[in-house]
């Protein structure tokens, strides 16, 4: 019973970490239509600059944290301007050429920068270890992961409900040239809802290095999770992608417990089920536009 | 004239062999004499551009993307090497076909899984087949051989009369006179009156299915064909390398195939093949500039392709060769050009 229960808190923890990672690509894939593979990219940015800042400079991991996310933001900002907005009418086939590309040369520079073997970001003494809370084991940085992460989950739902800012995105979504004409910014939305969601991308790869492992492969061998999170969760909110997030999450950890021989078997096979099931994601909305 | 005779002739004007594809071929069949020393490279060309020309199948005529195609490769490649490996099939033409046809079972059985949804679904779909089959491939090692790859296959020779000899000289033909029978039968194929239902899939399918074109039917029967190609090509990689390893369905083929694909350009076969021997010569460059980090290379091409556009870069690099043909065989010849640029 105990061993259920550790495998539950691990599972929601991964899962939760994965919808940091993926839901500024939901945004751009679901929201804005836009097939965006490099956003693993954006994630191994920001983890490899906390993993700079902390080990190099020496900085505290929470001060190295926010830094992960703004300089993941500013890089994300930067190639939004230059590069992906000449893309958002192309294709889907060029889009996916494009950011294929991209994650090659991301890939490539890593690897010659800081060298192909995997980095682990030195923690502070109060995150390691674990605790235990009526015989189960509850491990304090995937305690921490779940707080910071739920805070922002929250955060996030409350900004695209409640906010001006979060009307304006969804009314730029729902029907962009309507929205123009009410005099919504429209460019300027999505140039900053992209710079937002590279910022938690990177602010989940800075939290992940110690989880999923960072190396310079991490865009291309994450890539189908941040894809299962978004096309099974479907696009309509915020609620889908993350409950998605916990499925795979779960299942994941589940999976790899119970039957370590099968590996990504279970993954993979329950995501075909599920898009044969419902080709626009569980959460999704019915028509595809 | 009525639209009928005047889609007919249309077509008949298409699939007549142009000076510049007979070129085309007499040129690749004399590169066998022209670098007698560089059959292993050739012979990598001309696999990757009959798997090249599987994509193009799908994607340049019938508008699927996919990203999984690699599965159908391992698949071919794998099938090939255990069939030579424990002696059921030794006759390296039999094995190649039956290895096609494992593939294309393989193939007709996941269409029905592509077709649905829309292009991001069948993104995820090839992709997740893939990485499935790897998944597996890497699970049963005691058949597969695991990360090692099957070991110690031994090719029997060709219709029991030409042997694989160490330069690579048979293998070279062998692998060519393949290409040239398939690409005879894709040729065939795309310029059919079920070809050009494909197209017209291609460029849209509501409208295609309200003339009555079976748009799921034709789908799923373009898929499978394309599945045997990739089939052929896996199972040539193995008979010609005797070697067979978990890499023959990683992400990276399959996305390397569609930089292939690209470069070449979609939708009149030939992409595939010039694309073959234009990324291999690219693949050479980067490597001897930096061995190891020719995927920023790579990377960077398909970024440059994409920004300028690729119907121009296409337009461009046909410009020359239009004006020689022109000037020699009159205005109306022409080479082949993509799908795209096509009157």
């Amino acid at each position: 019973m105990t061993t259920l229960f550790t495998i539950l808190f691990d599972g929601v923890a991964y899962g939760m970490l994965l919808f940091v990672l993926a839901c500024g690509l939901a945004v751009t894939l679901g929201l804005m239509n836009f097939v965006n593979l490099a956003h693993g990219a954006f994630a191994m940015a920001g983890g490899y600059i906390c993993a700079v800042l902390v080990n190099n400079q020496g900085w505290p991991f929470f001060s190295a944290l926010p830094l992960a996310f703004v300089s993941a933001a500013a890089i994300g900002v930067a190639l939004e301007r230059t590069l992906y907005r000449h893309l958002y009418t192309r294709s889907h086939l060029d889009q996916v050429l494009f950011t294929i590309g991209l994650t090659f040369m991301s890939v490539a520079a890593v690897d010659y920068i800081m060298g192909s073997s995997r980095i682990f970001i030195k923690l502070p003494a109060a995150l390691e270890g674990q605790f235990d809370f009526f015989g189960v084991g509850i491990g304090r940085y995937r305690l921490m992961i779940i707080v910071i992460c739920g805070l922002l989950t929250v955060a996030l739902q409350l900004i695209l409900a409640k906010t001006r800012f979060g009307s304006r995105l969804r009314a730029a979504v729902d029907d962009p040239r309507a929205a123009s004409g009410l005099g919504i910014n429209v460019p300027q939305v999505f140039a900053f809802t992209f710079a937002f969601g590279c910022g938690l991308a990177g602010l989940g790869g800075a939290l992940s290095a110690e989880i999923l492992g960072l190396d310079p492969y991490f865009p291309l061998k994450f890539m189908i999770y941040f894809l299962i999170v978004v096309t099974v969760g479907g696009s309509s909110s915020i609620t889908g992608p993350f409950l998605a997030s916990l499925l795979l999450g779960i299942g994941d950890v589940a999976g790899k417990y119970y039957v370590p021989k099968m590996g990504p078997f279970v993954i993979y096979t329950i995501m075909i089920v599920i898009l044969i099931w419902r080709p626009n994601g569980l959460f999704g909305r019915a028509a595809a536009r | 004239m009525t639209a009928v005779s005047d889609v007919s002739s249309h077509a008949i004007a298409r699939a007549r062999w142009r000076p510049a594809e007979i070129a085309f071929w007499v040129l690749a069949a004399s590169c066998a004499f022209l670098f007698p020393s560089r059959y292993l490279i050739m012979t990598d060309i001309l696999r990757l551009a009959l798997f090249t020309l599987s994509l193009d199948l799908i994607l340049g005529y019938a508008g699927i993307v996919s990203l999984g195609h690699a599965a159908f490769f391992g698949v071919g490649a794998y099938s090939a090497g255990l069939l030579a490996l424990h002696g059921i099939i030794n006759e390296p033409v039999i094995a190649l076909v039956v290895a096609g046809l494992v593939a294309m079972v393989l193939g007709f059985l996941t269409s029905f899984l592509v077709i649905r949804g829309v292009d991001l679904t069948r993104l995820m779909v090839t992709l997740g087949i893939a990485l499935l089959l790897e998944a597996l491939a890497e699970r049963f090692s005691n058949i597969t051989g695991g990360t090692d790859g099957l070991q110690g296959i031994e090719m029997q020779p060709i219709l029991g009369l030409f042997a694989f000899d160490m330069f690579g000289k048979t293998g070279f033909f062998y692998s060519l006179i393949v290409l040239f029978l398939l690409f005879l039968l894709a040729r065939r194929i795309v310029n059919s009156p079920f070809g050009l239902s494909l197209r017209a899939i291609k460029n849209n399918p509501l409208r295609a299915s309200a003339i009555g074109v079976p748009v799921n039917r034709r789908l799923i029967a373009i898929y499978t064909v394309a599945a045997f190609y990739a089939g052929i090509a896996g199972a040539l990689f193995t008979q010609t390398t005797a070697l067979a390893s978990l890499d023959v369905f990683s992400f990276e083929r399959s996305a390397d195939l569609m930089l292939v694909l690209v470069i070449g350009g979609t939708g009149y076969l030939y992409g595939g093949l010039i694309g073959a021997v234009v990324f291999k010569m690219l693949q050479e460059l980067f490597q001897t500039i930096t061995p190891q980090y020719w995927l920023f290379w790579i990377g960077l091409v398909l970024v440059v392709m994409v920004l300028i556009g690729r119907e121009r870069i296409h337009r461009w690099v046909l410009w020359g060769p239009n004006l020689i043909i022109r000037q020699v065989f009159g205005r109306k010849a022409g080479v082949a050009v993509p799908e795209s640029d096509a009157p």
